[in-house]
């Protein structure tokens, strides 16, 4: 019960948050991601917890959904983001704020049932609905360019979401009846096909995810949706919906082509890998902050897609843990891209320059997130990082040490690009970054939250690593 | 008392979280107070450490806590205590206590001091973490965090461009060899599942003959790792950095950049002795590394004209005396040359600090001369690290690089005679900076000649303990000919295991001591000679090409950075611009073209409709026919 009131609470409060205006929705936003923070919490205390009930029967799908070690994490990141999102952007002006703050706890809605759904119809469902919201917050709220980019992505997410239903149902197809859409009866029908059917529904469904997450070479649309969209919604995108395509590659493609898998897995690793280095380099060139996090996380995104596919138990324990440590690490990078742009009126870091000494504070929180970024130890960053590599490591495929190696090539870039952000936005002279207030209350509280994670999480890891320990050994025993 | 070993991190790292988190508000005289004070607080403890270790000779895990646990992948934060990590402890405290009080003069001006204070303490910690760690994750999380530390005091007065440039290149070139060695802590991992030192060399000492797990696997894992000690520990082709990073404030230069950070890759070889001296051809490849940066960086030094960059390039040219003790098997020789290197280096830094602080912020010894009149202390004790570091008998260096010449020419006499090359230049360069800075006439403005002034003794008091210890540091490793206890070598033989010495018969040691203490004796005189009536006229030839550092910066920028750069924007604007995302908006524009052109169908002409259907119906059957057929 408590899972479907994961769900329950946003789609509510946002229903809700359409009809009032002005700064109660604002309120109400607040409530619905503590409420749901909460829950969260409770639910990651307690065992593996799970809820079924007929939807509609007559297709085979059931409204079941499953709250496991992994389930349960990214519900709590969820919660964690949005609170922190809404107390950090509480003196952001926004236009017709009942309809903002309700396209946000609906998409929230969306997004924690994707990561809760354990019936493939009620998962695609969910997917398609934490994308409409964000849709239209691109589209009414975002940058200049916010049409044709908004459009993009949202017919670059959509065809693949199409070609993965389209799989869903040939899977439902093999074994039809009440269940036919369960996770149970998808896996087995998924499993048992032969390996040549195997090998192009793998194709279907991947294409999806990796579109989501995004994979080289499918990630084009994603550095103009981030640079376009206003920052709250950017940071839904890329802590949350990003994880998305993350959790639904370990459980609606690892398991359900496992043959597949086994055939492509190099192809995939090799893509991601050729990703983190090209992503890593078009990063050093980007003059604005918000395309520089943008490819700064498509590099990321493929350290962890690699690692995903490398089959090793060190190499998931580690994805599990990353994809809590950059959605946590990432929101405070995109709350700081957004604290400058608020105050110096610019995101290209030509014209920044000088915040050590004009917001100190600022700075620092800007320094602590940027080793965070580059995975420095006693980070939550590394702790991820040092086990995905590890993981990538110990793969079976010929290729892993060469995989790695690459691969770890990112950290080197990493350096360069974060460091220069930092460099050209904190260091320096004020030129243009004269008069500027330092971090208000709330968004203290807001960065305080990020960096508190930060640091424990890095140095003592274990309530994570325990959290998921157990959804590990289901996939990876 | 080994059981108490957290307090050595854990008491600057409470200094740091007081000055770190109270920045705005602690007056400057109690962040200094704060930060000297938890170092020292430190260094007692160690000192106790140190005394129980030497009494027992054992080797202690303090496990903290689990760090990292995921099915077999087990990493508990945990300490080891024995001679190597009790000998660094002493080092780091010691000379970490020293610069803290002596900064308290030096920096009382800044206005960042109680930054410049917590990031100090910062730096203790992690220094403290990565020799204490009982497996490499936990000395990685030092090396790293070093890391860090060392880029933010590099970058220290973040206002000049060049500074944060050299922190955020120092930071870089470290990463390249973190890589090396992350990945040579995944083989490790891989090979023997688990990352404990005591695990480790267990399970290499029960499979010793070479080949058993494979020679070559050892070689691997002690080449990467030797990559990462040339990041740090600023070898070739990674050096590049460390001149640059003077841009920090002196006593970091001292501090980290000279007799600790730096020598973070020389602690974790000693460290891994047992691993080297199953790996002979990484051996050669460090002895080799060793030898080239030692004579590279010394050529260097010759013709530079500030006075820290002459002291970095030593300090690079030192380190590679250090590996290459290393590589020729004699661990605890290198040991030894960290040790005396961190008090004669330290003190040589901090004497150099003394100067610059006379002298208004000047750094260039054309423009100084005949400094002793007016500062006697800074004169005395920086004279007494030259001596040490040329290694005239009797001082620290003497007995250190002694025993670093007659390793290598036991292993190899070609090694030997480059290494006395470069002690002959160490010498020469190193009196000539004396020389220039000390004596003659001085050659700056009247303003500065008026200015100049002996030290504070918060800064006198640290040049004048470092240049007793650069005296009498030596002689815990007397040599074989004098005494045949060598007290270092006995107190880390629990822990370091040196590779086949060859014992060289005492005429043959007495033939080298005098060799190279004769030819050093001869370059101070040169030194003395050409630095009497210096000219500084513009070098031309081979002295150009010294003074521009060999041109290495400019070739790593043609073949490195600008490349790299140019490759990013070109596949910025044409793979990804023009490729790629031409290639998804050309799906997108083609789709769009093909519903124009379909849309034309849709005429609302009935008897177009019917023609098509015809049409459809006429191919459908014959296709159906010729199927059936």
């Amino acid at each position: 019960m408590l899972l479907t009131l994961l769900i329950l609470i946003p789609l509510l409060a946002g229903a809700v948050s359409f009809a009032i205006n002005g700064n109660g929705a604002k309120g109400l936003a607040l409530v619905s991601s503590l409420a749901t923070l909460a829950i969260s919490g409770i639910i990651c205390d307690a065992d593996v917890t799970s809820f079924s009930t007929p939807w509609i029967p007559r297709l085979g799908t059931q409204f079941s959904l499953l709250g496991d070690g992994m389930s349960s994490m990214l519900c709590l990141l969820t919660g964690i983001v949005m609170t922190v999102v809404i107390i950090a952007i509480w003196n952001k002006e926004v236009e017709r704020p009942g309809a903002f703050y309700g396209l946000m706890l609906l998409s929230q809605a969306g997004i924690t049932g994707v990561f809760l759904a354990y019936d493939a119809l009620l998962f695609y469902f969910f997917w398609e609905l934490a994308l409409i919201p964000v849709y239209f917050l691109c589209s009414q709220w975002g940058g200049e360019k916010r049409i044709p980019v908004t459009f993009k992505f949202f017919v670059y997410t959509f065809v693949g979401s199409l070609i993965m239903l389209a799989a869903l149902i040939y899977l439902s197809l093999q074994s039809p009846g009440a269940d036919a859409y369960s996770w149970q009866n998808i896996v087995r029908a998924g499993s048992s096909l032969p390996a040549s059917e195997q090998k192009w529904l793998f194709w279907m469904i991947f294409i999806a995810f990796a579109i989501k997450m995004p994979i080289f070479p499918f990630h084009t649309w994603q550095p103009d949706a981030y640079e376009q969209s206003p920052t709250p919604v950017t940071i839904i995108l890329s802590a949350l919906m990003v994880k998305m395509g993350m959790f639904a590659v370990i459980r609606w493609l690892l398991p359900v082509v496992p043959e597949g898998v086994a055939f492509w897995s190099d192809t995939v690793i090799t893509l991601s890998i050729v990703g983190i280095v090209y992503a890593s380099l078009l990063a050093i060139v980007q003059t604005d902050i918000k395309r520089l996090v943008a490819y700064s996380s498509i590099a990321h995104m493929g350290l962890m897609c690699a690692a995903a596919f490398a089959n090793t138990h060190s190499g998931m324990h580690g994805l599990m843990v990353q994809m809590f440590n950059h959605g946590i690490n990432i929101t405070g990078m995109w709350l700081l891209v957004h604290m400058v742009e608020q105050r110096w009126g610019t995101r290209d870091m030509t014209r920044l320059g000088g915040m050590a000494s004009t917001a100190p504070q600022m700075a620092i929180a800007l320094v602590i997130i940027s080793v965070a970024n580059v995975a420095l130890p006693l980070t939550n960053g590394f702790i991820g990082e040092f086990m995905l590599f590890n993981g990538l490591f110990e793969s079976q495929s010929p290729y892993h040490i060469t995989f790695m190696v690459v691969a770890g090539l990112g950290i080197i870039l990493g350096a360069v690009y974060t460091l220069n952000m930092v460099q050209r936005t904190a260091y320096g002279n004020a030129t243009e970054m004269v008069v500027a207030k330092d971090l208000t209350a709330n968004e203290y509280l807001g960065l305080g939250v990020i960096i508190a994670l930060i640091l424990f999480l890095g140095v003592y890891p274990k309530p994570l690593l325990e959290l998921t320990a157990g959804a590990v050994n289901q996939i990876i025993p | 008392m080994t059981n108490l070993v957290y307090l050595v991190p854990l008491f600057p790292l409470i200094g740091f979280l007081i000055n770190g988190l109270g920045w705005r508000t602690i007056p400057k005289g109690v962040a200094g107070a704060i930060g000297s004070l938890t170092v020292l607080g430190s260094f007692i403890v160690s000192l106790l450490i140190f005394f129980e270790v030497k009494s027992s000779g054992s080797t202690t895990v303090v496990h903290l806590f689990d760090f990292i646990q995921s099915g077999k992948l087990y990493i508990p934060f945990s300490f080891q205590v024995d001679a190597l990590s009790s000998l660094f402890l002493l080092i780091i405290t010691g000379i970490g206590f020293l610069i803290h009080v002596y900064s308290t003069s030096y920096m009382h001006d800044d206005e960042g001091m109680v930054k410049y204070f917590a990031y100090l303490n910062l730096f203790v910690f992690s220094m403290l973490l990565l020799v204490l760690g009982a497996n490499y994750l936990i000395m990685f999380i030092g090396w790293e965090g070093v890391g860090l530390c060392s880029y933010l005091l590099i970058g220290f007065w973040f206002k000049n461009r060049d500074y944060t440039n050299a922190a955020k290149k120092a930071f870089v070139m470290n990463r390249i060899g973190d890589l090396g060695f992350l990945v040579g802590m995944l083989m490790v991992l891989y090979n023997f599942g688990t990352l404990s030192y005591q695990e480790f060399f267990g399970k290499i000492g029960s499979i010793d003959a070479p080949g058993a797990v494979g020679d070559s696997l050892y070689t691997w894992i002690a080449v990467c790792f030797f990559i990462g000690a040339m990041g740090k520990s600023a070898q070739i082709p990674l050096y590049t950095w460390l001149p640059d990073a003077m841009a920090g404030p002196t006593p970091v230069s001292a501090l980290i950049h000279a007799a600790t950070m730096v020598t973070a890759g020389i602690y974790m070889i000693a460290r891994s002795s047992a691993l080297y001296n199953l790996a002979p051809t990484a051996q050669a490849f460090i002895a080799i590394i060793g030898v080239a940066t030692a004579l590279l960086a010394a050529t260097i030094a010759i013709k530079q004209y500030d006075i820290k960059k002459v002291l970095a390039y030593s300090t690079v040219s030192q380190l590679g005396f250090m590996f290459l003790a290393l590589g020729v098997g004699a661990y605890t020789t290198a040991v030894f040359h960290v040790m005396t290197h961190a008090f004669f280096k330290a003190l040589m830094f901090l004497g150099s600090g003394s100067v610059i602080h006379a002298m208004g912020g000047e750094q260039d010894i054309r423009k100084m001369g005949g400094l002793g009149k007016k500062m006697r202390i800074t004169q005395i004790t920086f004279l007494i690290g030259c001596l040490a570091i040329a290694g005239i008998p009797g001082f620290s260096g003497f007995f250190s690089k002694d025993e670093i010449l007659a390793a290598a020419f036991s292993h190899n006499p070609i090694l030997f005679y480059l290494a006395l090359a470069g002690a002959m230049m160490t010498a020469f360069y190193m009196f000539r900076l004396y020389f220039l800075t000390f004596t003659g006439p001085f050659r700056g403005t009247h303003e500065q000649e008026h200015h100049l002034h002996e030290s504070p003794a918060a800064m006198t008091i640290p040049l004048v303990v470092l240049a007793v210890l650069s005296i009498v540091g030596g002689y815990v490793g007397l040599p074989p000919v004098i005494s045949e206890h060598h007290t270092l070598e006995h107190y880390l033989s629990p822990v370091v295991t040196n590779f086949r010495m060859h014992h060289l018969s005492h005429a043959t040691e007495w033939m080298l001591m005098g060799l190279s203490t004769g030819l050093v004796v001869v370059m101070i005189v040169v030194a003395y000679t050409i630095t009497k009536k210096p000219n500084f006229i513009p070098n031309t030839g081979l002295a150009s090409v010294l003074e521009n550092k060999w041109y290495v910066d400019e070739l790593y920028n043609a073949i490195i950075v600008r490349p790299l750069e140019g490759l990013s924007n070109v596949m910025y604007r044409f793979v990804e611009k023009l490729g790629i995302d031409g290639l998804v908006n050309g799906v997108g524009r083609s789709v769009r073209w093909g519903s124009d052109r379909v849309r034309l169908l849709q005429s609302g002409q009935v008897g177009f409709y019917i023609f098509v259907m015809v049409i459809g119906m006429t191919v459908v059957f014959a296709l159906s026919y010729f199927w059936i057929q």
